[in-house]
């Protein structure tokens, strides 16, 4: 008997929350879903600042994989998608991509279903249905395998390293340990650990695909800020006792765990494999978190030391603060204190403390980010607009 | 006692204060007393926890993270002015 419950999926993929999922294909229409999102609380809306203005093959590969990302999140048991009609990410163009099998999706379009204030009516009546057939649908018993976890950091802090990653590690390791999947991104918060990590590849493919995108995210890093690239290990880290660039990035990487690397996934590409992935995505939490939610992950563990409150919608994030001050200074935005590792508490009882939380929130538990409606829907572009 | 410093691997050869310990106070892990500091070490800043010869990797988190630019005593701190990176040398 499993310890853990969910949703399961046509697609054999296994869910932990039946939300309804509201989303734009392009910000012209943000106002519709912002609409809807007022007469359904209850309905995940997920706004946002992309879909159309790009142009690049790379700019779209990324536009199209997030929002099908979304989509697809197994998280998700329902899709009212709000198109424009004329935009690059258009309804017409992101419906043959998708795999919706066994899952409802209603598609409106503001320029063919009546102008904005007719497309909100009609989107809300149909979150309101689609929440009324979701709710009949009954949690079962889910196994482990079937669970993908997200590791972040941000906002850190000179403990966020020694304490909530190292918590956040000890999870990992416990989760890979019972057939789970753990995926950590943030490769500017990689370099200068290519010899760490590529020794801890699955076989020399893995390890040359990590030495790659290390290699491009410190060339990237110089090029993008030359005599300032020295920064990424900032006056800042260096008074709070950080003394080197593989220190701070061990520091980071530590959250997923010591583990086996099975994978390195693009930024938002589902893994094929099972175990410990690394994705090659950016740093900024928001992109970060975007990226890891269209990879799979159900959810996510966001270690913070100097506080933030930011959330994903679709994905519940248990925030882990790395001191017990900020713990206390925002009780309403942290769920987890590993401060406690500084104050005598052994670190296996603080991992077994979290692993309860984690079958709690994957059991429907709401995390805080979920409660206080953090979410925030922002994801990588590499090109400008025109 | 109280634990004043963490080790986060076993292979480390330093341990982080959790909070500012003076010179001369003993350091504590793990509920045990294990030397005492020979200088000032700030709060989340690194302590050696063993000799650390020159040229000697700086190992936390069991991984290599500098080199010792000096020797290094037990006790002492350990920061810029006595490591160096082996990348992104300014």
């Amino acid at each position: 008997m499993s310890d853990i419950s969910g949703f399961i999926r046509q697609d054999g993929k296994v869910g932990i929350r039946n939300h309804v999922l509201v989303m734009p294909t392009v910000s012209c229409v943000n106002g519709v879903v912002n609409r809807i999102s007022r007469e359904v609380p209850e309905a995940v809306c997920a706004p946002h600042a992309h879909g159309c203005g790009r142009g690049s093959p790379r700019d779209l590969e990324i536009l199209f994989r997030i929002l099908s990302g979304l989509i697809h999140h197994p998280n998700v048991g329902g899709v009212v998608l709000i198109g424009l009609g004329c935009e690059v990410s258009s309804t017409s163009r992101l419906l043959p991509l998708l795999n919706i099998a066994g899952k409802k999706i209603v598609v409106l379009n503001v320029q063919e279903d009546g102008g904005s204030l007719e497309t909100a009516r009609k989107g809300t009546a149909a979150a309101r249905q689609m929440l009324e057939e979701l709710k009949s649908r009954p949690r079962v018993p889910i196994p482990w395998e079937k669970i993908m976890v997200a590791m972040e950091c941000g906002g850190s802090d000179a403990m966020s390293g020694v304490t909530a990653n190292v918590a956040l590690g000890s999870v990992s390791d416990w989760l890979l340990a019972k057939g789970a999947t753990v995926i950590c991104g943030e490769n500017t918060e990689m370099i200068g650990t290519t010899d760490v990590l590529a020794r801890r590849a699955k076989n020399e493919q893995v390890a040359a695909q990590i030495k790659q995108m290390i290699d491009r995210a410190e060339k990237l890093t110089r090029d993008i800020m030359g005599e300032l690239a020295s920064l990424v290990i900032s006056p800042g880290n260096m008074d709070g006792g950080i003394s080197t660039i593989a220190e701070k990035s061990i520091g980071c990487i530590f959250k997923g765990g010591s583990g086996t690397i099975s994978q390195v996934v693009d930024y938002g590409q589902p893994p094929t494999e099972h175990g410990l992935i690394l994705q090659d995505g950016p740093g900024y939490d928001g992109d970060s978190m975007a990226g890891l939610a269209a990879s799979g992950a159900q959810l996510m563990f966001f270690s913070t030391g100097r506080g933030t409150p930011v959330g994903f919608p679709v994905m519940p994030v248990v925030k882990v603060s790395s001191n017990t001050r900020v713990f206390n200074a925002m009780a309403d935005d942290i769920d987890i204190n590993a401060g406690v590792l500084m104050e005598g508490r052994e670190l296996l009882e603080l991992r077994d403390e979290m692993i309860q939380r984690l079958i709690r929130v994957i059991n429907g538990e709401k995390t805080k980010t979920e409660i206080n409606d953090m979410d925030v829907f922002t994801f990588m572009t590499v090109h400008p607009p025109f | 006692m109280i634990d004043n410093i963490l080790i986060i691997h076993s292979r480390d050869n330093v341990g982080v204060a959790v909070k500012a310990i003076a010179s001369g106070e003993p350091v504590v892990a793990g509920g045990k007393e294990l030397f005492s500091t020979l200088e000032e070490i700030p709060t989340s800043h690194k302590v050696a926890i063993r000799n650390i010869e020159k040229d000697e990797e700086i190992i936390k988190y069991g991984e290599p993270v500098a080199v010792s630019t000096r020797k290094i005593l037990k006790g002492q701190w350990v920061h810029t002015h006595n490591l160096e990176s082996k990348m992104w040398k300014k």
